[in-house]
């Protein structure tokens, strides 16, 4: 009983000090994991033109204009306090559109103007059939302001 | 501890003949819940407003990873019991689900890359949620070759237990890293499990949680089917052990004068 109870101490001691070492290291490594800087933060961060990284915002309102070779694209990301107008050449996720969250790839070559070479639609964690979308929207309760 | 009455089938020669009373009933159970949920899923359930048909995807997606996340919380568990009180079931329950557990990590990966192709437009990204899940799959299989590493298998099921229970940590870190620590992710945050309702409309939620329950009999069964040639497999070696120990020992005596 008492080796019993010894080995029971020490699995419990040992699993404490690992949940403190975890949470040590994920408080110090939050930012290096974080998928994604906000247009406020790339703007704040000062991030310098031609370091790659990922962006994440809306797509704003009635900014998206397509060139006349059907492949590029340009529309404004925002975060509702930064906006930064993104150019991009290539195939689009389907649930790309106007007011949709999106994740871009790929580098500033100038403070408020961005080249991305992928772009990720990003989800959200709601599903239902369009019936209820709609009545969503015409009863006023939607959520997701998203079209 | 030992007051538990669950301990009271900790008994092999009980558990085998708990298993033999309830598997049938079990299966039959994952065969009602498997076929009424996937036609649920697929035929008679709407599609998504954004998605369309392509949510059918997270009738086999979603579950699986909960599966994941069960098993491999339910082997630490075990784990944790083996290594205090010993138990020899316990262990043969680590040994048995290891596999399945690490197979539904893999469903849920590759169900999950083929859902982000179309939806995300990428198959794979190394973000908090997807990363955390592909160690989950690495820590299974880790596991199950650690186990078999040793010619001594108690030391290999006490090395591996010790690994389960370190890699136990990943758990919270895949559950949590859509939400509550701003890890900003590529996937979705939780729909069923937050504490506000659940942001899946109730006609999908429903097949939704048949399917988890046609999963958890079937882990279950499963389960009982691999713990149960364990079992037998560990008798079948013991007996031999004697048979060889006589054999030798019926050879020694005979040069005695």
């Amino acid at each position: 009983m008492t080796r019993k109870k010894r080995r029971l101490y020490t699995l419990i001691g040992a699993m404490v000090l690992l949940s403190a070492a975890t949470a040590l290291v994920i408080g110090a490594f939050r930012d290096n994991l974080v998928f994604f800087f906000s247009p406020t933060e790339v703007a704040e961060k000062g991030i310098e033109a031609g370091q790659r990284i990922r962006m994440g915002g809306l797509v704003e309102e009635d900014s998206v204009i397509r060139d006349a070779d059907g492949l590029t694209v340009h529309f404004r990301l925002t975060d509702l306090s930064h906006t930064i107008m993104v150019t991009y050449r290539g195939i689009l996720p389907s649930l790309f559109r106007e007011g949709q969250g999106v994740i871009v790839q790929g580098q500033l070559d100038a403070p408020t103007h961005f080249i991305a070479d992928e772009i990720m639609a990003k989800h959200d964690e709601n599903y239902m059939p369009p019936e209820v979308a709609e009545a969503l929207k015409k009863s006023g309760q939607w959520k997701g302001g998203n079209e | 501890m030992t007051n538990f009455k669950i301990f009271k089938y900790a008994n092999p020669a009980k558990f085998l003949y708990l298993c033999e009373k309830t598997f049938i009933y079990l299966v039959l159970l994952t065969i009602i819940f498997l076929s009424f949920g996937l036609y649920q899923g697929f035929f008679n359930s709407p599609e998504d407003y954004q998605q369309g048909n392509l949510v059918r995807i997270m009738y086999v997606h979603v579950p699986s990873a909960w599966m994941a996340l069960m098993i491999y919380s339910s082997i630490a568990i075990a784990s944790c019991i083996y290594l205090i009180n010993k138990h020899l079931l316990a262990n043969i329950f680590c040994k048995s689900a290891s596999l399945i557990g690490a197979s539904f990590t893999l469903i849920a990966i590759v169900t999950g890359s083929i859902w982000g192709k179309p939806t995300w437009g990428t198959w794979w990204v190394w973000d908090a949620r997807l990363t955390s899940v592909l160690i989950l799959f690495f820590l299974f299989v880790g596991y199950m070759v650690l186990f078999d590493a040793f010619d001594d298998p108690t030391k290999g099921a006490r090395a591996a237990g010790i690994l389960v229970i370190v890699g136990f940590v990943f758990v919270p870190i895949i559950k949590f890293s859509v939400d509550i620590l701003e890890l900003r992710t590529l996937h979705q945050g939780a729909s069923v499990s937050k504490l506000s309702a659940p942001s899946v409309h109730e006609s999908m939620l429903w097949p939704l949680l048949v399917m988890a329950l046609a999963y958890a009999a079937y882990f279950i069964s499963l389960l009982l089917v691999r713990m149960r040639s364990a079992i037998l497999a560990a008798r079948v070696r013991s007996l031999r052990m004697m048979q060889a120990q006589r054999a030798s020992r019926a050879a020694i005596v005979p040069e005695r004068p």
